[in-house]
This record gives C-alpha cells, structure tokens and sequence, in this order.
C-alpha cells in the first residue's frame, strides 16, 4: 500500500454522482450538422485548412497546429463544410468563436486510419504525430498532449500520473470510461509511459469510485508492466495535477516551474484512452465522453463528437425538464455559465449540468469579509484568500501578485466555505485578467517605444543625408552655373497626385455607404473632435497632407 | 535640567548622524525620473496631452510643467500609477479630455492611393507600403494614436474600436450590492 | 454574471459563526447569574438593545441595509462582550458611553464590519477604564460575601437610576485582582492576601467558576471549529509561563499561574476576545505570536502595571501589531521553498 500524503486544506461536497452512472456510456447517433471550433487547447488556434464547399470525410484535419502550444482539429463526420464562420462557443465570456461548420452527408466515411509503430519510432515523431491527431488534455486544461511527451531536458520521467479523481460533484465521465475501457486506458498509460521513460505508473482515484478502482485494478494486473492504482481519500480537489502528485508522490511542484522538472508527469486517464485509439487505431480526437446530468429526465454519459451542440446532447439526455434555470459547463466548482446551448462539445467539455433552482440557488448576498481564515484552512494552495481578496478588490493588482495570486488554482474552496458568501474567485479572475492584460499593453508599449525611437534616429538620419546631399548640390550647381530645372517635375508630381485623389474620390464615393446622416450624437461628436484636432495639428505631415487638397 | 537638554541633544545628533549614514550607504542608484514616467506611459504617441509625444509628456511631468491626468489613452490606472510615482494625489482625468475604447486605424484598402502620407504620420512605424502602392496598418502594431488620420488626402483611414475576441476578453469586476443606492 | 463556484457550504454565515459564539458565551453567563446574582442578564439587555440601537444609527448613516447587517449577529456579541467585561449593575450611561465607542468610533468610523482593526468592546472597555476608574470597579461580590443580595428589580434600579434602594457598598466588592493590587501595595505578604475571604479554591469566589466556564464555552467552539487552537492556547500558555516566571522572581507579592488563568478577564479573551479574527493576526505563527505576547502583557500589567486587570490593553495593543505581524509570518505557499515575509 502506498503511503497517502495529503495535502492542505480541501472540502468535503456533496458528492451527486450516482445520477449519472446507472447506464453504461451512451452513443449519440449522427446529427445532420457539427460545428467545430479551431480554438478548443490553450494555446495558438488551428489555422483552418478547409473552405466552405470542401468535401471532408471523418477524421481528416481542418484545422492544421500552429506555434509551439497548438494541436490540430478534425473533422467528426463526413459532410460538406458550410461555413467557416463565428459561432458561439463553450466559453465563460459569451463570446464566438471561429469554428468550421459540417453539414453531415450521413455516410460518416471515415479517412484512412491506421496506428503507428510507437514503440520503434524516434519519439519527436511519435510525438508529431499526436499532435497532428489532434491529442489534448480531457481533464479540463486542455493542454496539447504531444508537448508533456516531451521529456524536455531530463533523460527521462520516472513516474507517470494517470490522474482519474474526478474530484468535482456530478462530473462521472472518467469514472465510467475507467470502469468500461480499463484496459484500453492502460494500454495509451503504456504508451506515454514509453514515451516518457517512466518506470512509475500511478493511477490516482477517488476512493468514492470503487467500481472503478476494482476494473482497474483488473486491467493492471493484466498489464504487461507495473502499475499501481491508488486509491486516494474524497476530498476535493484531489484531482487537480499539483494535488494529486503531492497526495501520491509527496512531492510539491515548485511553482512556475513543469512537473517534469520533479520527475512527474500527470494525464487524465481520458487522455489516455484517447492515445491508445489515437497511436493503436490511428484515430484523432473526434470524440469524448462528456457527463450529462442535472435536472434532465435521463442523466448519464454519452461519447460525444467533438462539435456536437450541446442542445443534441442535451437532448439525447432527454432535454431540459421544465424548470432548468441554466446550464453549467464543467462541475459546479470550476465550471462556467454557459450562455447559449448552440455551442459545441470542444475537448475541454467533460460535463453538462441543467440547473434547477432548488440544487443551485442563487449566490447569498455577499457580506464584507471577517478575516474568519475559513478560506485560508480551505485553500489547497496555501494561500491566503482574504488578503488576495482585499488587494484584488481595491484593484491593487501589485499586492495581489506579492501574495502569490498566481498561485491560485481556482478551484472554488475559498468560495466555498466563506461564510460571508463572497465570490472570492470571480475576484481571483478579475485580477489575473486584469494583470496578464496589463503585461500585454506593457510589452506593446515596451515595443511602440522602441519603433518609436528608431523611428525619430531613421528621420534624424535622413534629414542628414538629406542636408548632405542639398549641400553638395548646390555646389554643383554653382559650379555649373545651371538654373534649377525641376520645378517641372514637382508641378507633374503634383498634378499626377491631384488625378490619383480625384480617381480616389469618386472611387470613394462608389464603394462606400455614404452613412453620414443619423449618426448618434457621440460619434458626430467623436468626429468633430477628430476634424478639429485635424484643423488644430500644427504637424509638419498634417500640413503637407493638406496642402494637395487645397490646391487649386 | 541641563543635562537633560545635553542628553537630548546628543541623542538627537546621533541618530542625525546615523540617519544621514544610512541615506548615504542605502543609497539606490536610480532611473531617471523622465525614463520612469515614460515607462508607464502608453506609448501611444498621439499627443493628445498636447505634447508631440509620450516622451516629451513625461519630460513635462518631470519638470512639473504638466498635470499627470493628460494622458486619456493611459487612462485611470495610469494617473493611478504616476501619482504612485510622484507621490501625489491621483485625480480624474484632465478637462477635455475623455478615454476612448482602445482602437486601432484601418485603411479603406479601396480608396487609398497610395500617397504614403500616413506613412510619414506614423509615429511608431505600423503602417507598410511603398509609394504609388496600397498601404495596410499592421493591427498590431497600431497604438490608436489617430495621428494617420489628418494627412490622409483621402480620408480613407479609420478608427475601428477593438472588439471583444476569446484572446482578449477580460473578467470584469465582481458586483456585489451591499451598500443599498437609496 | 457571477462564476463559480456555484454552490457554498451550508450553514454557513457570519450570523452562524456569531450564534455560535453567543450560544457559547452563556454557560459562563449562567454561572455569572449563579454566582454574583441575575443582575447580568439586565446589563446583557440593556446593552444589547444600546448597541443594537447605535449599529442601526450607524448603518443609517452609512447608507447600508439594515436587514443583513443588522441580523449578522456581530453587534450582540460586541454589546456582550462589553457587557461581560466592565462592572455588571454600573449606571445605563456608562453603558451608553463605552458602547458609542465600541460600535459607533471603535466599528463604524473604521469601516464597519470587517474592517475595524481594534476590538470594538475591548475598545468600549478600555475608554471606561481610563475616563471612569471608580465606576470601573465596582464589581458585585460574590454572593455569599455580599451584605445584600441585589434582586432583578434592585437591579433594574440600579441600571437606570443610577443607583437604588441598596447602597452601593452593600453589593459590590473588590475583586480579586484589585484586591491583590491595592494590598500588595499596602506591603501585605501572598500569605495575607489570600487568606482574604473573596479567594476561593484558586482564584477569586465565584470568578473561579465562571472562568471555567467560560473555558468550557470556548472549548465548545474549538471543537466546533470556529477559531483554531493558536490563539487560545498560545495565549493561555504566555499567561501561564509569564505568571510563573514573575512569581519565582518574588513569590512573596505575586500569584501563581492558576490564580492568573482563572481570574478577571484571562478565559473570556482568550477564548472569545483574542481569537477576534478581524482585529487578530491571521496567519498560524502570526496568531501564536499575537497571543503569546498578548498575554505575556496581560500578565506584565497585572504584576506590575497601574491596573488590576491587562486583558483588554494587551490584547488592544497587540491589535496595532497585527497587520504587521502577518506580513513577516505569511505561511509557505504550495511549490514555495518558504514563506515568511510577503513577498516580491
Ligand atoms: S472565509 Fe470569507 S469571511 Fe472568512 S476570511 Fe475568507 S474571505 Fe473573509
Ligand atoms: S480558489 Fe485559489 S485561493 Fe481559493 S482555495 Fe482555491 S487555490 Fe486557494
């Protein structure tokens, strides 16, 4: 038995996670429509490699990787793309999102597909490989997989991670795959063990997952390699990489840096399953098990494809009973709103929650905060939420950063416990937000300097060069005794630029709306402020701007 | 009485003395108060502060000639920033002046011709084209300092505001209503 | 739009935690009835209804809700605390004063709930103390020391009239530590002194036993988790060592370690006072620090200092202290090497 180190803090929660296990892992038939986003890793978006009209089949890339951090996206079924378009996606803001749009022609042929000698080949194409099949973290991060192959600079990573926690209430997609698809599980677990150098695997699970457990440990004593499962203590967040690693390990990632550089790497056990189909079968991550649960007439789990509206999977659930006030994307401790059920399973959505009034009652009124410490007993990464909450909520993002807001996982204890009901971590993301934005307008400014002031040095040196040339001239000139002959040649500059802006004008005049009248009033005023400024701007490049159009 | 007045006194001298040690000994070498003032300003050189630039502003500041809330596209949390810097109060932004969403300048790629006037204007080199050929703003680049604007013969250049995209979206502050507005 | 979590404990509020602290504060109560009469249940209303009074000015005046701020609870236990801190029986106006400071300057002029960084009845207690010294000590006795019981209607009488159909010599007593403090000073040896008839079994009559009660309340809500055992026992344990230390120094003049834990006001801060999260330290080592020295001075003033009682001016002074000492003692934070002073 492997000693357990906890770590700090944690809740307890209620736990829901019967709903959606009383039926085994459920097919979706095959929609007439699919929209995939090209943004569904952390990272640089996929760059789409298909246009409306193009014929695709199952499997075939339509967004290619590109940058370091990126993974390529494919197509779920086959069917002509309709569009490659905004789109509302799964995302915490609301927003769109470019996605590819498939309108399905029924016969879900697939490409050719077929797996890789993964145990022989050079492991920088193994690895290029999984990330043209698309591989992404299924626990929630969505991190390309073929990178955390990587064994960076060590010669090679002891122990391998399958994290299979699931630590968040009413998600049991993990939980279900571990008990129906152990053994395929073990098989990708082999693979990124290979990979990696490992000689440790450790399957953390929740000790509230027996049926899991006992499957896996089936599927393990069948491996042809070691692998311990680990029953660890229900407390959330047990399934959060850092938790998890300290819980079986007892080791602490030091902060900033990868796992890998304490010997650790940590996969989702759905990640796994996912390369084992996609390095055995040669299939890329066009589906993945997604919980849907909540108040639905049917909860329980569904291979979804990846681009599936969450309205179909709602409804393959039975749909919405009257009543739901919403839907969580995620768990309830980390999940988001979701603002519009048009958007697409992605790799990142693992669950579906309908709300109901009763199971998530609006937020208490929040009162001020009594420094109780409550959050700070909770807080798993050791910090200090009241003192993170105070400097964020006076907007003293430089204090908040000094008590290592960074370090936050956001994993909700905090929010949790406080018993003055404050949303301690909407607080938390204001303040990262607001300061990784802040760095961005830091480094854009840092860079419009410096073009800034090669800019002046470039005018400088050619007024120089200018005067240079001016002088020499002139004493040519003198030498010769000619009289400057290229007044001419301005009067023709002018006159071929007077023709090129009436050309423009009427150019103007035929493409553009001629949307003047009704303006609102602030942007009437907008633009009066910039004809003013306009009128006002003793620039040298304003006047000589100007000069053209007043000529006669 | 007097020994008193001796003690004090030589106490004061000696912490006078150690205080004047220790300003000396800690002494920091440091930037001069115009790079630091740049440094936070937006280097959006528009010179809407009435300055030809950010650097000429902060020489301004510097020198005391100019108030710190000149700055529209630094906004609030610049003034906030400076006062820190200058040890002042923070105050609202200037009369007149009003922040605007951040923008970048969009050529209408139909009506310019090519004059490289706006080329000339930019003060940080984010406009590309050659003359008698169409010019583009590379977006990233752009500060929105509207300078482009006035010289084009065409008015062909834009502002457009930056719409909210996945990569730029920002958590917004958390509302709470304690306090009634009664 | 509000994000996650979307679920919170339940039962869990402020007015839980403040329940919780009231519920625990009445065994001591009780025995404060018990043994020097059931005129404390008139100060404990009188000032509740005071302070409830002031709170609702406060948040008038502020332009809060009343409903939620009202109904946390916070301002019971601050009009308690008080209540149980200075003389029980003393005139409706002294009540009037210490509380206008306690809720009104010591809670709402800083800020209100939350923000206040002195405790709001140690803050009531301690103006009293300094403006008021006379009224200050006129404790009742014990009851089986007590010349006269004063009844609930004696009492009644003696809040709002100032004084009532009984002398005022007739019912109270000095307390043990004052008694200490002025015979001590007098030149009398510890032998003297404790054979005075207001000692009991370790400590003063009566006061002994609601200490332990008050101990037993505290223990309570350890147990329930409201505070965690740094402060108490740090602070208990300082008073402990210090009490010693000073009585193996001179024996003659000083009390032992028991007399100091379960006289005056030791088991109500330690366990309902110090442990004031908003005015305390907050991080594990800074709250063992905040109330280890706490109570080293609780124990300095009442050996050596001008009044008989520290509690409330140990623990008002270590309140100034405590921001800072939560800078230099912020725990390790995961994947940190240490923690320490907050850092860069
Ligand atoms: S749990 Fe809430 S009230 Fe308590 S210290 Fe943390 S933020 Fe403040
Ligand atoms: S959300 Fe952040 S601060 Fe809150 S408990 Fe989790 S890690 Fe700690």
């Amino acid at each position: 038995m492997r000693a357990i180190h906890p770590f700090h803090g944690g809740v307890h929660l209620a736990e829901h996670k019967t709903e959606s296990t009383g039926t085994a892992i459920g097919w979706m038939s095959l929609l007439p429509r699919y929209v995939v986003p090209l943004s569904q890793h952390i990272g640089q978006p996929a760059i789409p490699v298909v246009k409306p009209g193009d014929r695709v089949l199952r499997g075939q890339m339509i967004g290619r990787p590109t940058g370091t951090i990126s993974t390529a996206v494919h197509a779920p079924t086959s069917g002509i793309v309709s569009a490659v378009e905004m789109h509302p996606v799964a995302h915490p803001s609301g927003l769109t999102g470019l996605c590819v749009v498939i309108e399905s022609d029924g016969a879900d042929r697939a490409v050719e597909m077929s797996g890789i000698d993964w145990r022989n080949l050079d492991p920088a194409e193994v690895q290029a490989h999984v990330r043209d099949l698309g591989l992404a973290g299924l626990g929630g991060a969505v991190f390309p997989s073929a990178i955390k192959l990587q064994r960076g600079n060590a010669a090679r990573i002891p122990t391998l991670i399958l994290n299979g926690s699931e630590c968040e209430p009413w998600i049991t997609c993990d939980d279900m795959l571990m008990r129906e698809r152990a053994d395929a599980t073990l098989r990708g677990a082999a693979m990124m063990r290979h990979l990696l150098g490992a000689d440790t695997v450790l399957v953390g699970i929740e000790d509230n997952k027996p049926q899991a457990i006992a499957a896996m440990t089936e599927a393990a004593r069948q491996a042809p390699f070691p692998v311990e499962i680990v029953a660890v203590p229900t407390l959330y967040p047990s399934g959060g990489a850092k938790q998890l690693t300290r819980l079986l390990t007892g080791l602490d990632n030091p902060t900033g840096k990868l796992s890998t550089e304490i010997g650790v790497q940590v996969f989702n056990v759905g990640t796994a399953y996912s390369m084992y189909r996609a390095l055995e079968l040669g299939e890329p991550m066009i589906s993945r098990v997604v919980t849907v649960t909540g108040h639905v007439p049917r909860p329980g789990n569904f291979e979804a494809r990846i681009g599936t509206p969450l309205r179909d999977l709602l409804a393959a659930a039975g749909g919405d009973l009257p009543g739901t006030t919403g839907h969580i994307i995620g768990g309830p401790m980390m999940g988001f709103d979701l603002d519009d059920a048009r958007a697409p399973v992605v790799k990142a959505v693992n669950c579906i929650i309908a709300k109901r009034v009763e199971q998530f009652p609006p937020a208490a009124p929040a009162m001020p905060c009594i420094r109780c410490g409550q959050c700070a007993q909770a807080c798993p990464a050791e910090l200090q939420p009241f003192e993170l909450y105070w400097y964020a909520k006076a907007k003293d993002f430089e204090k908040t950063r000094r008590y290592n807001l960074f370090d936050c996982i956001e994993c909700g204890c905090c929010s949790y416990v406080c018993p003055s009901h404050i949303p301690l971590v909407d607080y938390y993301r204001f303040a990262k937000s607001e300061i990784r934005a802040h760095e961005l307008d830091a480094q854009a400014s840092q860079a419009a300097r410096e073009r800034h002031d090669f800019r002046t040095f470039r005018l400088e040196r050619e007024k120089r060069e200018k005067a240079e040339k001016l002088a020499q001239k002139a004493t040519t000139r003198l030498d010769s005794g000619a009289v400057a002959e290229d007044d001419p040649a301005a009067a023709k500059k002018k006159a071929i630029l007077q023709a090129a802006i009436e050309r423009a004008a009427k150019a103007k005049v035929a493409t553009t709306p001629q949307n003047t009248d009704n303006l609102s009033p602030t942007v009437q005023r907008e633009i009066d402020a910039i004809e003013a400024r306009r009128q006002a701007a003793p620039d040298d490049a304003a006047a000589t701007g100007r000069q053209p159009t007043e000529a006669p | 009485m007097l020994t008193a007045i001796l003690v004090l006194a030589g106490i004061g001298l000696a912490l006078g003395a150690l205080l004047g040690w220790a300003s000396d000994y800690f002494k920091v070498e440091e930037d001069p108060i115009v790079d630091k003032i740049d440094a936070i300003l937006p280097q959006t050189q528009c010179g809407q502060c009435g300055f030809p630039g950010c650097r000429p502003y902060a020489e301004a500041i510097a020198k005391g000639e100019a108030d710190i809330n000149r700055c529209p596209p630094g906004g609030e949390a610049n003034i906030k920033q400076l006062a820190e810097l200058l040890g002042v109060e923070a105050k609202p932004l200037g009369e007149g002046l009003e922040p605007k969403p951040k923008a970048v300048a969009v050529i209408d790629e139909n009506t310019c011709i090519g004059c490289t006037l706006c080329i000339q204007a930019c003060p940080v080199d984010a406009i590309v084209g050659a003359s008698k050929q169409l010019h583009t703003i590379v977006a990233d680049l752009c500060t929105g300092c509207e300078l482009c604007l006035a010289p084009c013969p065409v008015d062909c250049i834009a502002m457009t505001v930056i719409p909210a995209r996945l990569d730029n979206w920002k958590w917004q502050y958390p509302v709470i209503h304690l306090r009634q507005v009664a | 739009m509000n994000g996650s979590p979307y679920t919170q404990s339940a039962n869990n509020s402020v007015r839980i935690t403040m329940i919780k602290v009231l519920v625990a504060l009445i065994p001591g109560i009780a025995a404060h009835a018990w043994f020097f009469g059931p005129g404390i249940w008139v100060s404990l209303i009188v000032c509740s209804l005071i302070a409830i009074f002031y709170e609702s000015l406060a948040l008038v005046m502020r332009g809060y809700p009343q409903k939620p701020f009202l109904s946390d609870g916070s301002v019971i236990v601050t009009a308690w605390l008080f209540a149980l801190s200075v003389p029980t029986l003393a005139p409706i106006w002294l009540y009037a004063v210490g509380l206008l400071f306690a809720v009104l300057v010591a809670k709402h002029l800083y800020g209100g709930l939350g923000q206040n960084p002195f405790n709001p009845a140690m803050v009531g207690y301690a103006v009293l103390i300094v403006s008021f010294p006379t009224y200050m000590t006129q404790w009742p006795a014990p009851l089986q020391l007590a010349t006269h019981m004063p009844s609930l209607a004696n009492a009644v009488d003696m809040v709002f009239a100032g004084s009532g159909s009984i002398s005022i010599d007739a019912y109270t007593l000095a307390t043990p530590l004052d008694t200490l403090k002025t015979l001590g000073r007098a030149g009398q040896s510890g032998t003297e002194i404790f054979n005075q008839p207001i000692f009991g079994l370790i400590a003063g009559k009566g006061g002994e036993w609601v200490a332990a009660a008050y101990l037993l309340g505290g223990l309570l809500l350890l147990g329930n988790r409201v505070f965690t055992w740094h402060v108490p026992i740090a602070y208990l344990a300082s008073v402990a060592l210090t009490a010693t230390l000073v009585q193996a120094i001179d024996p003659s003049q000083h009390a032992n370690a028991w007399f100091h834990l379960f006289s005056g006001g030791v088991m109500l801060g330690a366990f309902f006072i110090a442990t004031d999260p908003v005015s305390g330290s907050t991080t594990p080592l800074g709250k063992l620090i905040f109330a280890g020295v706490a109570g080293f001075i609780t124990v300095m003033i009442r050996d050596y200092g001008g009044y008989p009682d520290g509690v409330a001016f140990s623990i008002l002074l270590m309140n100034i202290a405590a921001p800072f000492i939560d800078t230099y003692t912020q725990p390790r934070v995961f994947g940190h090497a240490k923690g320490g002073k907050v850092g860069k």
